[in-house]
């Protein structure tokens, strides 16, 4: 039923905009930006696009909320299969590798070229370019909001056991939680373990370590990739976490549970989460009255040479089959999002991080960073920007990777709940997800990653 | 001899049919011949092209062991789901028959929960569910680890059974209670003028007056089951934790949507409607025996 209501919308959300898009004197040409945000973040995108359309008068960008990430790609196709796609549309950072090989898109860097906009795409953070960079190097669609994980602190409870910095190994944090247990706190740290954590727990960990995800260096050089995680310092790292969770050190916490974890941590209740820095905003304004908290870069084991993390989010495509007048709207759409003017706002408004370094250089002049709500989260440029990024840590383009943090979560789960021992179920994982890996390039013969 | 009232010309039968077929063939056979076609190629998401497999997705399909968990995970919901919202609606549209007191009142509360839409009582039954937060969570203080949703499958398949049996007790209530009202009160008085006792009238009288309506509610909550329980699965457990839930309908969703996978998807579907069809035919062979029609 909602496929088919959700299709009638688009079929008429289509036929609008091309009854509007016929060029008249004094109109503007109006273009569709479609996100996957909502709430709050809706709010600011709507803000945003409002923003645009003020700032000039040959273009209007209509924005349109899908709900949420995947809602949006499933939209976005069903539409582009009709014909009725929006111009713009927000990907989110897993689905880099579908939309590369849709061949439904218009490169980003010609578009912008075309239309006469000089960027200067050495001015993003290497982190974030090349995540949605082609081997090569080309930017295909633009980064938009961006985060990283972090590791979020309960400064309270770490005085408790004698400690005024936040643990940098694994070993301090083995360590850590003992003693926070030891001193009465009931859930010295919480996790969960479903798709969604994949990108803090097996991600991220590898790209710090400068472990790889999968062979082809993750993905990046070719469709043939398959998933190495059970062979890497990933089992270690699993290991101790069941060990931790075994030990009582551990909680897990889930919105199915009843509390997730960032109100875990905002509540007092646990004293150590990985999260994203967007959850930032989130923790500062629910946290308990007078909690003392503040953010690290995530722990690495000891005698890692520590290398950046990985930026999540998501980036803005432009879709082919659509007039010139439209893309030059879409052009200066995405000239304005990349100013740092905008950056300023959007980070202002979001928990998300600014993209390139002029945006981050005229936030800091502009001290943004010195203020109490939002100091702590230029921890998360440090982190990205940790090192330059190596042939691993440029971040994961494999197919259908949503089913792969699926499967993730799956075997997370069988581990814990003792079904399968920790290599059993990374084996199985890696097994299962193969098998996804297989099917995609099945999907795309003869087809090459760009 | 029985008079037909007959079209002179058999055009005009079939013009008067045609609305209604151009409505079948557009909403069942061609987005069901898309299906079957979809599950014989490999389609790539965006529409970019396809190459032709043969029964190359039904056997991977059929060589996965997730997808037999899956299979196994819905005839376990089917059924318990199934035997419970009928025993229970049964019960209740019983003792509502017998006029006890406040009867009128029950036959009206007891409607609604089929009202609501299955997201809403979702929610709903997480929060009474969860074990941190919820009832249950009173339940874990007395016995610690005794409810655990999020790791223990069994305790997950629990949680969504209970709450379609407490949608559906509402639909079979509603046919139970208009089979109950419909045999004539004459019956039953001459029964209990002749000495039987509630529970002897009931299995002698009541209940073999309803076999038709049992059946066709045990047609209907087995097909249903594996339909509508969509809703309630993506809210409460996404399919985890590891799989337990994976019902075949949700499956088909996340390896379809999620996963953009559009021909196992169709392939999955096309297994699930053969499923049904056959569960459906095997009602009508070995149960419809026992159904007295009037």
């Amino acid at each position: 039923m909602t496929i088919i209501k959700r299709g009638f919308a688009a079929l008429a959300a289509g036929a609008l905009s091309t009854a509007l898009a016929v060029p008249a004197f004094a109109e503007p040409v109006k273009f569709d930006f479609w996100f996957g945000l909502s709430g709050d973040l809706a709010r600011v995108v709507d803000t945003l696009c409002k923003n645009f359309n003020d700032s000039q008068k040959d273009y209007e960008v209509v924005c349109t909320s899908q709900g949420n990430y995947d809602a949006t790609l499933q939209n976005t196709i069903a539409a582009f299969r009709a014909g009725k796609q929006p111009t713009v549309v927000q990907v989110y950072d897993v689905g880099t590798a579908t939309m590369m090989l849709s061949g439904a898109y218009k490169p980003a860097d010609k578009l912008m070229e075309e239309n006469g906009y000089k960027i200067d795409y050495s001015d993003y953070f290497p982190g974030i370019a090349r995540y949605y960079a082609t081997s090569k190097g080309e930017m295909l669609s633009f980064p938009f909001n961006s985060s990283t994980a972090l590791m979020y602190w309960n400064k309270d409870a770490f005085a408790k056991i004698g400690k005024t910095e936040a643990p940098k190994t694994w070993e301090d944090v083995g360590a850590d939680l003992k003693a926070l247990k030891d001193a009465g706190y009931d859930c010295p740290m919480a996790i969960n373990i479903s798709a969604n954590e994949s990108w803090q727990l097996m991600e991220q960990f590898s790209a710090l370590h400068n472990q790889p995800i999968a062979t082809k260096n993750n993905g990046y050089d070719g469709l043939d990739a398959r998933l190495e995680v059970n062979k890497t310092k990933f089992v270690q790292y699993v290991t101790d976490l069941k060990k931790w969770y075994d030990a009582g050190l551990i909680k897990i916490k889930s919105k199915d549970l009843g509390q997730d974890m960032v109100q875990a941590f905002a509540t007092g209740t646990c004293q150590l989460i990985l999260t994203s820095v967007g959850d930032h905003g989130t923790v500062g304004r629910t946290q308990k009255e007078g909690m003392n908290w503040d953010v690290a870069e995530l722990p690495v084991y000891a005698g890692t040479e520590r290398k950046n993390s990985l930026v999540g989010g998501a980036s803005l495509w432009v879709l082919s089959g659509k007039s010139d007048a439209e893309y030059k709207g879409a052009a200066a759409f995405l000239n304005f999002i990349h100013d740092p003017k905008t950056a300023l706002f959007w980070s202002t408004n979001t928990g998300y991080i600014p993209v390139t370094k002029s945006g981050f250089d005229f936030m800091k002049s502009n001290g943004f960073y010195d203020k109490a709500p939002y100091k702590g989260r230029e921890v998360a440029i440090e982190s990205l920007t940790a090192s330059e990024p190596t042939e691993i840590t440029r971040g994961v383009r494999l197919g259908n990777f949503t089913q792969i943090r699926a499967e993730f979560g799956t075997q997370m789960q069988a581990i814990f709940a003792n079904k399968v021992s920790v290599q059993e179920g990374l084996d199985t994982l890696v097994k299962n997800g193969d098998a996804i890996l297989e099917r995609f390039q099945q999907t795309y013969p003869g087809k090459t990653l760009p | 001899m029985e008079k037909r009232v007959t079209f002179g010309r058999w055009t005009i039968g079939i013009l008067f049919a045609v609305p209604q077929l151009i409505l079948i063939f557009t909403f069942f056979y061609w987005p069901a011949g898309q299906a079957v076609y979809w599950s014989l190629t490999l389609q790539q998401p965006w529409g970019g092209g396809n190459i032709w497999v043969g029964l190359d997705n039904f056997r991977s399909i059929l060589a996965n062991a997730d997808y037999w968990n899956s299979i196994t995970a819905s005839m376990i919901f089917a059924g318990i789901s199934t035997g419970l919202a009928m025993v229970i609606a049964l019960v209740l549209a019983a003792l509502t028959d017998r006029q006890l007191a406040g009867s009128s009142l029950y036959r009206v509360v007891l409607i609604w929960p089929y009202g609501i839409a299955a997201p809403a009582l979702a929610l709903a039954f997480r929060f009474i569910l969860a074990p941190e937060a919820g009832f249950m969570a009173v339940v874990n203080k007395v016995w610690p680890g005794f409810w655990d949703p999020g790791l223990d499958g069994a305790d997950a398949m629990a949680s969504i059974i209970i709450a379609f049996s407490w949608k559906y007790v509402g639909y079979n209530f509603i046919f139970f209670l208009a089979a109950f009202q419909a045999i004539p009160r004459s019956l039953i008085e001459a029964a209990a003028m002749d000495g039987s006792g509630v529970i002897r009238r009931f299995w002698d009288i009541q209940f073999p007056l309803i076999t038709p309506t049992i059946f066709f509610l045990l047609v209907i909550n087995i097909t249903e089951s594996f339909q509508d329980s969509f809703g309630i699965v993506d809210i409460m457990t996404a399919g985890g934790p590891a799989n337990a839930t994976n019902l075949m309908v949700y499956k088909i969703y996340s390896d379809g949507f999620k996963g953009l996978d559009y021909s196992g998807a169709a392939a999955q579907s096309i297994i699930l409607m053969l499923l049904i069809i056959a569960l459906t035919i095997v009602q009508f062979r070995f149960i419809e025996r026992r159904v007295h029609y009037r």
